[in-house]
This record gives C-alpha cells, structure tokens and sequence, in this order.
C-alpha cells in the first residue's frame, strides 16, 4: 500500500476491559467484534483456528505476524462458520500464495462478517494477556478522518460478561443429529471416505472440530453426530460402541445436562473418549472439579508427557478451563501433564472404559503426535464389545 | 533417565579449516558441545585443526588437539586419551568421514570406542544415496527420480532416462562439491568427471531436474525415548537448483498450510526414524512443487549443519547443546529451555513471532574467471541474517548487513542510459548470480510484472508482491521529497525495514538528514526479545532485535558495559579470526565483572550465541543500527577494534556522534591508514619504507615508476584485502594495468611500491597499554613477499631469523606502538630482503593473526587487549614478557580454487584463502608437514616432481633439485629450468611445455607422471602462460607450489612423520609456562 493509501484506509482500534488500547488498521468486516481476547501461538493453521467452535465469543490474536499467507481454501474448515468473533493481527499478507487458495484471507473475513484489527504490537498485547489475564476486549473500526471510538469500544469491552458460566455449546452444537461419513484429507486426494465400518458411534458436539470426526471415520467408525443436550437414553437408543465427547467453547460446569447424561454412560460402562470440553465434562461427571485458567493454552507446540510411558508428545491446544488435578477422585487416574506449566492433560477412569485428553488429538492446526488416542479408543470400544459379548 | 554414567570421557572432532560449505557454524557448535558435556562432568577431548576458532581455547575442552583431522592422527589421539566415546556429529561432513573411517579401519573396535550422536549405519545410510532412496521408498515417501552412476559410461546410461537439465551430486560431499545443474552434455560430461573425482566412493546421484520447485528444510532433533520436536522450519526465497547454502532463506516457512507444513513435519519425523538418527539434530530437505504441493525429499544430514546454527539463531533454541546432551542419554523433557530461563522444558517446538532473513554472501570478485552463476555447487563464503516482525523489514536489514555497499534495494543497472538494461536484468534473474536480489528491485523499476519475474526465477510471488512495494514506495519517496515525509509517512518506512540511508539515498541528502527527522517525531526503534515462545512465557534471556512497534524490551540496566561491534558476514580477508577475538573481549570482560553487549548479524559464529555476552543485538553492522543500540544502552565503551574493517570504518561517525570509543582512538587508526599521515611519522621514527608514490594520472605513474624502479607492486588506494593488487615487472606491463585494471583519478588514486622480490615476510601482533608493548608473537611467513599475509603459511617463532633481525624488527614495533598511540592490539606487516627491515604497514587492530599466536604461545592476546581497553595495564596484567615456545607452530591456509572452475590456482597479493590450519611440531619441518597434512594436502608422495621455475629462480632451484633427488625423487624441468640444472651437474629429465610439442606437461599430468609440481612465475604474462599448469594439478590432484621457499619447506618437512606425534594444546601451554 503506498503512503497516501495508508493514511486515508480504514482504521482500527482494539480496547481491552482494563483501558488498554491498541491502534491499528481494519481488516476484514466493518463494525464491532466484542469478546474474550486470546493468543495463539500457532504459525500455521488460521482458517481451521477462525472456524473451530472453540473459539466462539472469542477474538483472537496471533502472535506470528505474518497472517493470511496462503489464502483460504474450501478444505482447511473446522465447521461450516467461522466462530471466532474477531481477528487481531500484525501484518496481513498482501497476496495469498498457494497452490489451494480460493479466497484472499481480508475477502473471507468480508465474506464472514468477521471484524479485525491489523498493524497493532500484537507481541505487546501478547504480554498484556501473559500478565494480567484473558480480558474482554473490543475490535471496531472506523473512518480514517473520524476520531477513534475509544470510548464506545471500550464500553462495550467492559458490557462483555465474559465466558464463565457461559454455557456456549448449546449455541455452536448440532441442532439436530446427522451422519458423518468423510475421512480425512490427503495431499492430491482430498477427503476419503470410509469402506468399512466396524464401530458405531455417537459423537456429542459440543461444538465439534471436523477433523475430530474425520478421524473416527478412518479409524473405521460409522459416525452419528447428536446435539449437545441429547440425553443417554436418546444416544443408547441408537445402540453405539462408543460415545464420543467433542470439544467446544465456554465453560464446562454451565453444561449440566451433558454431566448428567455422561454419568449415566459410566454406570453403564460404554466406551468414552473426550476431548477438551469433552474432556472436562467426563472429568466433571465422574466428581473431579474444574477451574477457569489464567490464560489458557492456544498454540500448536505444547508438550505433553504421557505419565506412564515417560514420552512427549507435541500437541495443539485451545482451552480456557482445565480440570484440577488436585481433585481427581480415586477412580481417575492422571495419564498426561502439561510440560510447560504442570496442568492436567489426560485422564483415564480406573473402573470403566472412559478417558479423556485436554489438547487435540485431532490437531489440524498443529502436530499430530497425538493422534494415536483414537487408535486408543478404537481398542477400547474392541475390547469392550469381547467382553461385551462373553458376559 | 538421568545421562549415562557408563561413559566418562568423549572424544569430539571438529570441522577443521573454514572451507566454503563448512565454516564457522562448526565452531558454534562444537564450542556449545564442548561447554555442554563438560557441564555435565564428562572429560572433553578435542580434535580439531583450525586454530581460529573458539573451541581450541584451552579452557574449552579438557584435552585439546590442534592436530590434523586424519583418522591414523585421530588414532594415535585415541590411543593416548582412551575416550570412552567418540561424538562425530559437531564437526560437519569433515567429522562424519573420519569417524566412518576410524570405524571402517577397525580403531573404535580396537580401544573400544562408542560413537555416540549417530551410528556407522546411519551416516552411512542418509549419505549413501543409494540406501537413501531405498529407505525413503519405504516409508513411503518420494525422491527425486534419480540414478546411481560410479562411472562415465554409466552417467551417459542414466542422462538418457533422465534428459537435460539434470542436477548431479556426488555422494559424500559437502557443500554440493562437485555438483551441479548440466544442461547440455559438455556441461554434464565436465560436472560428471569432477564429481566424480571429488565423491568419497566415487559415486554421482543424477537427478531430474525439480528447478522450479519450492525447497524447505525441517530442523528435527530426536532424543533415544523417540521424542522428536522440528526447532524449525526454513523456506528457500529461491527455487529448486540454487544451494540452499546459496540461496536467500527465511524462517518459518512462510506459504505452507497447516496441512502441508504437517505432511512435511511427519515425514521429518519418518526419515529421522528410518535412517536412525538416535539422538541429536539432523536436517531434512524438502522439494515441493508449486502448482500440486506434491512433496519429494531431497537429503537429510544426520548432524547438526549450517542450518542448524541458522535454526538456533533464528528461533534461540541451542541446537548442538541440546543435542550433545541427548548424545549421553539426557531425554528432551529432562532439559530446560535456557531462555525462558527454564521455564518450559527443552521438548517442545520453539514458535517465533517475527521473521527471519538469511542472504549469503559471496566473494567471486576475488576468482576472475569462475563461474558465478549460482548452482547446486555451493559457492557463498558467509551469511548474513536478520530479524524483524515483517518480511519487508527483515529482507532489508539483511541486505544492508551484508555491507556491500547496499542500504536496501539500491539500483544496480543504469535504467536509463544502459540500453541492455532489459536484457541484463532478464538474464540475471533467470540465470541467478549474486546479485539477483537487486536485480529483482530494477526490474520492478523497469515496470516488469509480479508474474513475468515469478516465470524468470520461480521465486514466490509471496515474496515478489512485497519487494513490489518496497520500490514504489521507494518511489512515492522520490515524489514526495523531504517535505513530504511527515510523521505517518516516516513510521510507515520504518516499519517496512527502510534504512535511514536509502530514503536519504532515494532523496539524495544525507542519512543524518533522516535521522533527524525521526528524531523530531520521536520515531526510534524499540527491541523484542527472541524467546523461543512468542511471547507466552517470560524470558529474561537479553536476546535481541530491532523493530518499529510499540513495547520495548531492552530493559537495559545501569551496570558498567561494555560494547563489542562483530565482524557481519564472513567473507575471505574477515572471517572467523575476528569473531574469535570479539568473544575473547566479551569474555574478559565479563570475568572483569562488565556487563557486556554484542553487536553482530552473523549467524554462524560463537559472538551470536545468546549466552556467550549479557546482551545480544542481532543487528545489521551499520551507523543507524549501532547508534540506535547505544541511544539505548548508553555504554562505557565500545570495541570497535576487534571486529575487522566492519566496525573500524564505522569508528570515526560513531566517535563524532558521541559513542565512547576505547582503546586506539579513531584518529591514530587514521593515522596508520593514512599514508601521508603513515609516512610522516615513519620518517620521524627513522624506519624503512619500500620506496612508493600514490599517482592520480597515466603520466604520473609512468614517471613515478621509472623513480621507483620495477618490480612495483600496484593497487587502487581505495580497496582493501589486495582487490585489484597486481606486481608488474616492467613499463608495458604498468601500461597495461592503468589503462585496463584500474581506473585512476584524482578521487581514487592508485598506489605504487617497490615490490621487494624473494624478501621474507613477517606479521608481528603486539599489545600496548601507553607504557609497554608487551610483543605476542613474531610469524616468519614461508611464501616470500608478493602472496598476501592471509594466503601465506607462517612460522611460529621464526624458522631462519637472525636474533639480530628479530630484535630488530621488536623495537620497531615498540616504536610504531608508542608513535601510533595504540591501546590495544597492533598488528604490523615487515618484509626483510637483504637484512634490511621494510616496514609494509601496521594496523592497529585485532589482526587474523591473532587467534593462532594465542593457541601457538598460550597468550590470550585477545583477552589481554580487552583488558588493557579498559584501562588496565599490561604490568597489572603480568604480561611484560614474550613468549617464545620451545616448539614450532605454522599457519597453512586452504583456498578454495575447487570451487571456483577456470580460476588461476595461484596465490597472489590478493587474499582468496578461506581459512586456515595450525601444525605443531618439535621442528619447523615437522610443524609444516602437519600442517600441509591438516589442509588436506598431505606432503607428495615419493616420485617424479616437475621444476618450472622463473629466471630469478634458476640459481636457487639447484639446491631444491638436490634436496628432492636426495629425498628419493626424480626430476623433470623445462627447458630453461633444466638447462640450469643440466649445467649445475643435476640429471634431469626435459618435459615440453604445452606449446612445445606433445608428449608435454599437460599428457604428463594426466597420465598421473607427477606426485610433486613446483611451479615459479612472474610477471603477467608468465602468469598466464603458465596457468594450465596450475589448472591441471588441481584437477588432477598433483600436490602443487608456487614459490621456491614452499618447495624448501616441502623438502625439509619429507625428514619428518607428519602423524608420528601429537599432543594438546594443554601440554604444549604447560611447557611454555615451564620455560
């Protein structure tokens, strides 16, 4: 952009709850975005970030600076929407270069509604969150030759009431239940499709990534999607080997109704995996507590140590809330931590086939070191139906 | 697992001398492996010949060898350290072979030796090219559809699958020797037979060609638990068929979706698995074609690398001292990540929040003749990186790092007046020289499309946008004009890397003119810290960079510091020699209780590690950079002395801005520079000078020169490192040289001395504090005056001095240090010829030199200096007395004449050696041999040796004739050596020269006649007549020289066993102490 161009584009500012401010240029949609402000460590992987479901009433910064790089493409969704309320950048790329790019990164913010924030010392703001917390902000934009809205952003930073006790699975799930049949997507090939499918199983979406379910169906499962507040015996009925526990936004004690009907599939010791929200929510309902971390983990390179075998394994994490390690009852036995701050990553149930994993397995964005925790439920749903099957 | 207690002692090898493809990265992590292990209570043993580097300091290893890296001398080092382990993987390719050869000849087995960092099977399985390609197949990823050849015949068998153009590569060879693109089969036929010559088992992989393809690197380190992590991941700016040691690189990779940077991460991870690289950092090269993302590897090296070094500077992960670490059984997640101060653990995946620039630099100015196209064939001679928060800016402050007189995107062709303007710019963008880079900015200036330039050079048009619009803002500058540029517009430049300078260029004021307009609207940089995590976890590791942003980082503190300016980019005349002296000033200094500052961009050397200064600012070397740092530091003194001609011609700007300059004021600096200033006080003090005269016309130097007398030694006053130097030995010569070398004027004047043919030179490095001169060393070179100080090999102490001259030549130095007003090192250059003392010149700075005295005396000269810059005395410091060992030490040198096909392999007054080696030995003849053995050109082999000598030699020659036949060999001359020889009694031989008739010496050398060549020439026309001689050895592999005291040398060091003894540097230390 030439420097006349610069001085008359629009502009931006960022406004965190604590009268933070961060002048920028606006990219993307016009208007206001207001939610929770969270980093992202990830240098890769900003359209499955914007559109996975976790990051609903999220704004997102990324702390690598260049962004938009290789465009947008039909396949790097998570979901069908882009989720993350705002976009919060340092430099936005000025052409998307890569063979799959269909869209220019600012046209699919324009094309998503999304509103963003570009130019502003996003390693700055990285610090500020480190510090003080996740904070409530606001993104708007505006004119060049208007004066910038600190004011108004900043009351509606502060009119934020922010994610705890938010109960925002209900908004990003499934309403009503569905079939998923593609597998996952291969260089020169796209997405598979399953031939075989042994496993039969119900997925609860809380807000689920795709990849999650694309997984599953490579794995050989027939996989039934179900709004997050079906009820066991609406998912029992359906006669499945196992039940799924997706990931999703918000805050795991505001979904009751998904507590209850995970703990009746303990008493009826049907095969469990969770992921993230899913996670928290089998720890929930078999009695451990949960609490809302400083500021999270977001990013693609978090180590995990697997308890038992003494491995690492780089994972890709997005969540706010975390399970107490402190109060897992006896019957859950911790399977991984955190390598860089000691937080609870895994947890398998002593007496019944459950466990669940705080990162994403799935990855996407992100390593797949992982991925085998689904090779691990699989088994689990194997093993399940032998016994099954003898008694 | 805690580290293994089964092992105690480890045996590390070095890289030996700086070579293109393998130069100072090695040093950086051997030094890294060497303080690693020791931390962790082994006992180091250290082999390595390059005296220049930081990890033959004495205190680095427990037993250091400054010995030939050759396996029977790394054998007998063996026998008498007993190492429990053997670490093969810090010293570059030059490591990896030995050790395969230390395996292969059964001496592990024998002292039963573990290698450690990688096994036989694996070195042998990732540079097998065969077994490479087998094992990819099996994991199922794609190579390069490439063939085997071991010979001609079966090369022509694989081009007509393969088809033109095609990429050759011999297997075990650094640096892509040998290598090349071939487009047609002269070309194939040429690269093919040099290949092949230079493979380890003679063998060529001949691959399709994927020029045009997008290349990656994947930096992996594995630890024995299988627990991988990719420290990072390296785009190539340039395509497919450019080295990527050639090629301008970037980090992270920049135009890869997840997905595809996933597929590239998991097939790491697979190839390090398969090839069995059980602990440490290995590198994998990737080709990914643009169009489909279709994904090929290219090569994986299982030790750390060049990129590496690039990697741990680019991201602050310690690559090699991690490695070395998981080499004795330490797990990744049992080793904290040091920057973040050990906040997070070593097993993660560094995430960096800006982005980083690697430009190479090279020197074909030096090898008229070469090709100087870019290839497969590495050709660069050192690297310049930079860091900032956008592409634009890291790009640009690269290229004003590089310090070839760019700012930014200077124009390089005449766009107006050059009516091949077009064509040149399109050929070198399609066929890339070093230059390309500004030839992309011209041709953006001359209107060409993103697109028309992505079809010449394949380059991302990610890339391409961005230098788009660097050169139209370049020039809505122009239009904008001084006036023009408010705040916004300023801010706007700066953060797109605009050097003051080339927006001063671009308006054509001066860059303070900038300076001070960013100074009214308080437009200043600010500094972030390289922290490995972006940002998510604190980190009080002083790592730095410049960019325009909001939040400062520096938090600078109010300790008394002192600042150490590096060297930039290595290139041939300032290379490693400098970085080792910067260390040492940073080191003493902080054992002196100073906080120290490094300032450099290089990121292959020790000065760039994070740990080895307080506080690094990875910066670009040049006036705005610097004072910026100082703005925010405020130090008590700066070095500017230590980093070569980088930091020195920045001295007198920086001293007239205020920045607290110590030791030899910028002034006395000028006044040994200057030559009328020089001269003056050269006759106040009574010294010799060769007769000279500085011409600014023709006429002038006709008529200078019939004063002088001929032989002259001419040059442009303007260059330095002997650009352009030439000897002439009579007026048409002379005539020559002004008209067609050199263009005189009064503004650039050219230089004239009276060469001082067959005299001895001699480097003297001495220090002074004002009241003593404490003299480090005396270094008798072995090639006579007329090759340059850097190119020639020297004796340490002198090997035919009289004590007379030698206490001589100490008071002239003493003289020189007190007239010139030196606090610190002083270098000066004396050429004796007929026991007369001529002063060549004196600088009084860290010379190359300096390094080598230190390790040849046990002297910290570097140290000691430093010391004495910051006010302490040399009697404080208890250094009154030279050292003179009981022992000899030589410098030999390499040069890279391989490399550089169809240049002149002759060593002249201009420096074309890119690094050196050290020898010791109880004699001078013992020294030489091994340090002839340590270049890798050990002493010829009894047989026939070949004299041509000019007519000033041919008395001399019959003593060299004698000295050889009494060795054993026999004799061949041409006719004019050998009537000389005939008549002094001496049975010889008479070849024909290669206009004389066939057989001549060109059948002879071919038929592999020769095991020795001795080789004398004069004047430009000998020169070039003689060149095939020269050009033939080389290529044939016929030990070479080209002056007669090198043949001495050669003679008295066949008295002795180059590999009958050795010993450490500790020990040889140890008896000068004893003395």
């Amino acid at each position: 952009m030439s420097i006349k161009a610069s001085k008359t584009a629009r502009k931006a500012i960022l406004v965190l709850a604590d009268g933070t401010v961060f002048n920028g240029s606006a990219i993307g949609a016009e208007g206001q975005a207001v939610g929770e402000v969270v980093f992202n460590t990830a240098m890769t992987g900003y359209q499955e970030i914007l559109t996975d479901p976790s990051y609903a009433e999220q704004i997102i910064t990324f702390t690598y600076p260049h962004i938009g790089n290789y465009g947008t493409n039909l396949e790097d969704v998570e979901s069908n929407r882009v989720w993350a309320k705002g976009l919060v950048i340092r430099d936005m790329s000025l052409i998307a270069s890569n063979f799959r790019s269909s869209q220019s990164l600012p046209d699919y913010l324009v094309a998503n509604n999304v509103v963003g924030i570009a130019d502003i010392d996003t390693r700055r703001l990285t610090h500020h969150l480190r510090e003080h917390g996740s904070q409530n902000g606001c993104v708007m934009t505006y004119a060049a030759n208007e004066e910038a809205p600190i004011k108004a952003a900043l009351e509606a930073a502060q009119g934020f009431g922010g994610l705890a006790g938010l109960d925002l699975a209900k908004v990003t799930s499934c309403k009503e239940s569905y079939e998923w049949t593609q597998g996952s997507w291969l260089l020169g090939e796209g997405f598979a499709t399953a031939t075989e499918t042994p496993f039969h199983v119900v997925a609860y979406d809380f807000g689920a990534k795709m990849n999650i379910l694309r997984m599953l169906v490579d794995r050989g499962c027939r996989v039934t999607v179900v709004p997050a507040e079906t009820t066991a015996a609406e998912a029992l009925a359906l006669k499945p080997d196992g039940i799924f526990l997706s990931n999703g936004p918000g805050d795991p004690l505001a979904c009751d109704y998904a507590i209850t009907a995970i703990k009746e599939f303990l008493a009826k010791g049907i095969p469990l995996f969770g992921i993230c929200l899913g996670h928290q929510l089998l720890a929930l309902a078999a009695g451990a507590k949960t609490i809302k971390m400083k500021v999270g983990h977001h990013g693609a390179n978090h180590p995990v140590l697997n308890i038992d075998h003494g491995s690492v394994m780089i994972t890709s994490q997005n969540h706010g809330f975390a399970v107490e390690e402190s109060s897992l009852p006896s019957h859950l036995k911790a399977t991984h931590k955190s390598l860089f701050d000691g937080t609870l990553q895994g947890i398998q149930h002593t007496e019944k086939p459950a466990f669940g994993f705080q990162g994403h397995p799935e990855a996407s964005p992100g390593s797949r070191d992982a991925m085998p925790l689904f090779d691990q439920f699989i088994e689990l749903m194997k093993q399940h139906a032998l016994t099954s099957a003898h008694s | 697992m805690p580290k293994r207690t089964d092992i105690k002692s480890i045996l590390i090898i070095g890289a030996g001398p700086i070579v293109i493809g393998q130069a100072c990265e090695f040093d950086y992590s051997g030094a890294q492996a060497c303080k690693a292990l020791r931390e962790e209570g082994y006992r180091v043993i250290l082999v390595n010949s390059n005296p220049a580097t930081i990890m033959t300091d004495p205190e680095m290893a427990d037993a250091t060898y400054i010995e030939p890296i050759h396996w029977e001398v790394v054998e007998k080092i063996i026998s008498i350290e007993r190492p429990d382990a053997i670490l093969p993987t810090m010293g570059g390719q030059t490591a990896l072979n030995c050790a395969l050869e230390l395996e292969q000849h059964g001496v592990l087995k024998k002292y039963n030796v573990e290698m450690i960092g990688a096994t036989a099977d694996a070195i042998d399985k990732a540079e097998n090219r065969e077994r490479f390609d087998k094992a990819m197949k099996s994991i199922g990823l794609e190579t390069p559809q490439a063939e085997i050849a071991q010979s001609m015949e079966e090369a022509f068998d694989v081009l007509e699958r393969v088809g033109f153009p095609c990429i050759i590569r011999p297997s075990f060879t650094m640096g892509g020797s040998g290598g090349g693109i071939a487009y047609n089969r002269e070309e194939f036929e040429d690269i093919c037979g040099r290949g092949l010559a230079l493979s380890r088992n003679n063998e060529l992989l001949i691959d399709k060609s994927l020029i045009g393809w997008k290349e990656y690197e994947m930096e992996v380190v594995r630890d024995k638990n299988d627990n991988c992590i990719i420290v990072c991941s390296i785009e190539n700016f340039d395509a497919m068929g450019i080295h990527t040691g050639d090629s301008i690189t970037v980090a992270p990779a920049q135009t890869l979706t997840d997905r595809e940077y996933q597929i590239m991460r998991d097939a790491s991870l697979a190839v390090l698995r398969e090839i069995g690289v059980e602990t440490g950092g290995a590198n994998v090269q990737f080709g990914v074609c643009p169009e489909t993302g279709r994904m090929v590897v290219i090569e994986m090296n299982p030790r750390v690398s060049r990129s590496s070094a690039l990697a741990s500077k680019a991201t602050g992960f310690p690559i090699a001292k991690i490695a070395a670490k998981l080499a004795v059984g330490f797990t990744l997640d049992e080793l904290a990540n040091d920057i973040t101060g050990g906040a997070t653990p070593a097993s993660f995946e560094p995430t960096i929040d800006y982005v980083v620039t690697k430009i190479p630099r090279f020197n074909f100015e030096k090898f008229a003749g070469a090709n100087d196209r870019l290839t497969t064939q590495m050709k660069s001679v050192g690297e310049v990186m930079a860091i900032g928060r956008n592409f634009q800016e890291s790009l640009q402050k690269a290229l004003r790092g590089l310090e070839l007189g760019a700012s930014g995107f200077n124009p390089i062709v005449d766009l107006v007046n050059d009516e091949e303007a077009r064509a040149k710019i399109v050929r070198e963008l399609s066929e890339a020289g070093a230059e390309r880079i500004w030839y992309i900015g011209d041709a953006f200036r001359l209107g060409m499309s993103v697109d028309e330039i992505f079809k010449l050079t394949h380059i991302d048009p990610w890339y391409l946008v961005q230098i788009e619009e660097l050169i139209k803002l370049e020039q809505e500058v122009s239009e904008l004009g001084l006036a023009g540029l408010d705040e916004h517009a300023i801010r706007y430049l700066k953060r797109k890397g605009f050097a003051d300078s080339r927006i001063a260029e671009v308006l054509d004021i001066g860059e303070q003119e900038i300076r001070k307009l960013r100074e009214k609207h308080s437009i200043f940089p600010v500094y972030k810290r390289v922290d490995t995590c972006a940002g998510e976890f604190s980190s009080e590791t002083a790592y730095m960079y410049s960019t325009y942003d909001d939040e400062c980082e520096a938090r600078p503190t109010d300790r008394k510091k002192i600042m150490v300016i590096g060297g930039g980019p290595n290139r041939i005349g300032q290379g490693i020699e400098f970085d080792y002296c910067c260390v040492h000033a940073v080191l003493a200094l902080r054992e002196d209780g100073y906080e120290t500052i490094m300032v450099n961009c290089n990121p292959e050397t020790v000065s760039t590690d994070y740990d080895t200064s307080d506080r690094l600012y990875f910066e670009s070397i040049t006036l705005e950079d610097v004072l910026e740092i100082v703005r925010i530091e405020k130090p008590k003194g700066v070095i500017v002395q230590y980093g070569g001609q980088t930091p020195l011609k920045l001295a007198r700007e920086l001293e007239a801005n205020g920045v607290p300059i110590i030791g030899t004021s910028p002034d006395a600096i000028d006044r040994s520079e200057d030559r009328e200033r020089f001269q003056s006080a050269v006759t106040r003090l009574g010294l010799l000078q060769p007769e000279n005269a500085t011409v600014t016309n023709f006429d002038q130097a006709m008529i200078q020169s019939r004063h002088i007398g001929y032989p002259l030694v001419v040059r442009p006053s303007y260059v330095l490192g002997g650009r352009a130097m030439e000897i002439v030995y009579d007026e048409a010569d002379l005539r020559r040289y002004m008209t067609e070398a050199v263009k005189v004027s009064n503004d650039s004047p050219v230089l004239l001395d009276r060469f001082l043919d067959n005299a001895i030179e001699v480097d003297i490095d001495a220090i002074c504090d004002g009241k003593d001169v404490f003299i480090g060393g005396i270094m008798q070179h072995i090639e006579q005056a007329g090759v340059h100080s850097g190119d020639s090999a020297c004796s340490l102490p002198p090997y035919s001095l009289s004590d007379v001259i030698q206490d001589q030549l100490r008071e002239q130095v003493r003289k020189l240090a007190f007239e010139l007003n030196v606090r610190g090192l002083m270098n000066t250059q004396f050429a004796i010829q007929n026991n007369n003392i001529y002063l060549i010149e004196v600088n009084p700075r860290a010379a190359r030199t300096v390094p080598f005295v230190s390790k040849a005396t046990g002297v910290p000269l570097a140290k000691v200096a430093a010391r004495v810059m910051a006010g302490q005395s040399l009697r404080e410091l208890g250094y009154t007395k030279e050292v003179i060992p009981p022992y000899y030490s030589v410098k030999e040198v390499v040069v890279p004449f391989a490399k550089f096909q169809g240049v002149d392999p002759i060593r002249g007054p201009e420096m074309r050696s890119t690094g050196e080696v050290m020898g010791v030995g109880e004699s001078f003849e013992e020294a030489y041999a091994k340090a002839n053995l340590a270049c890798g050109q050990a002493l010829p082999a009894k047989g026939k040796a070949l004299l041509s000598v000019r007519p000033s030699d041919k008395e001399r020659v019959i003593d060299l004739a004698r000295g050889l036949i009494s060795l054993g060999f026999t004799v061949e001359a041409t006719r004019g050596t050998g009537s000389s020889l005939k008549e002094a009694g001496i049975e010889c031989t008479i070849v024909n020269k290669l206009q004389e008739g066939r057989p001549n010496i060109v059948d002879a050398i071919k038929n592999g006649e020769y095991s020795y060549i001795v080789n004398t020439v004069e004047g430009r026309q000998s020169i070039t007549d003689s060149v095939y001689i020269r050009r033939e050895a080389l290529l044939n592999g016929v030990v070479y020289t080209i002056t007669l005291n090198a043949g001495f040398a050669t003679v008295k060091a066949h008295t002795v066993d180059d590999k009958a003894r050795v010993s450490s540097l500790q020990d040889l230390h140890k008896r000068v102490k004893d003395l």
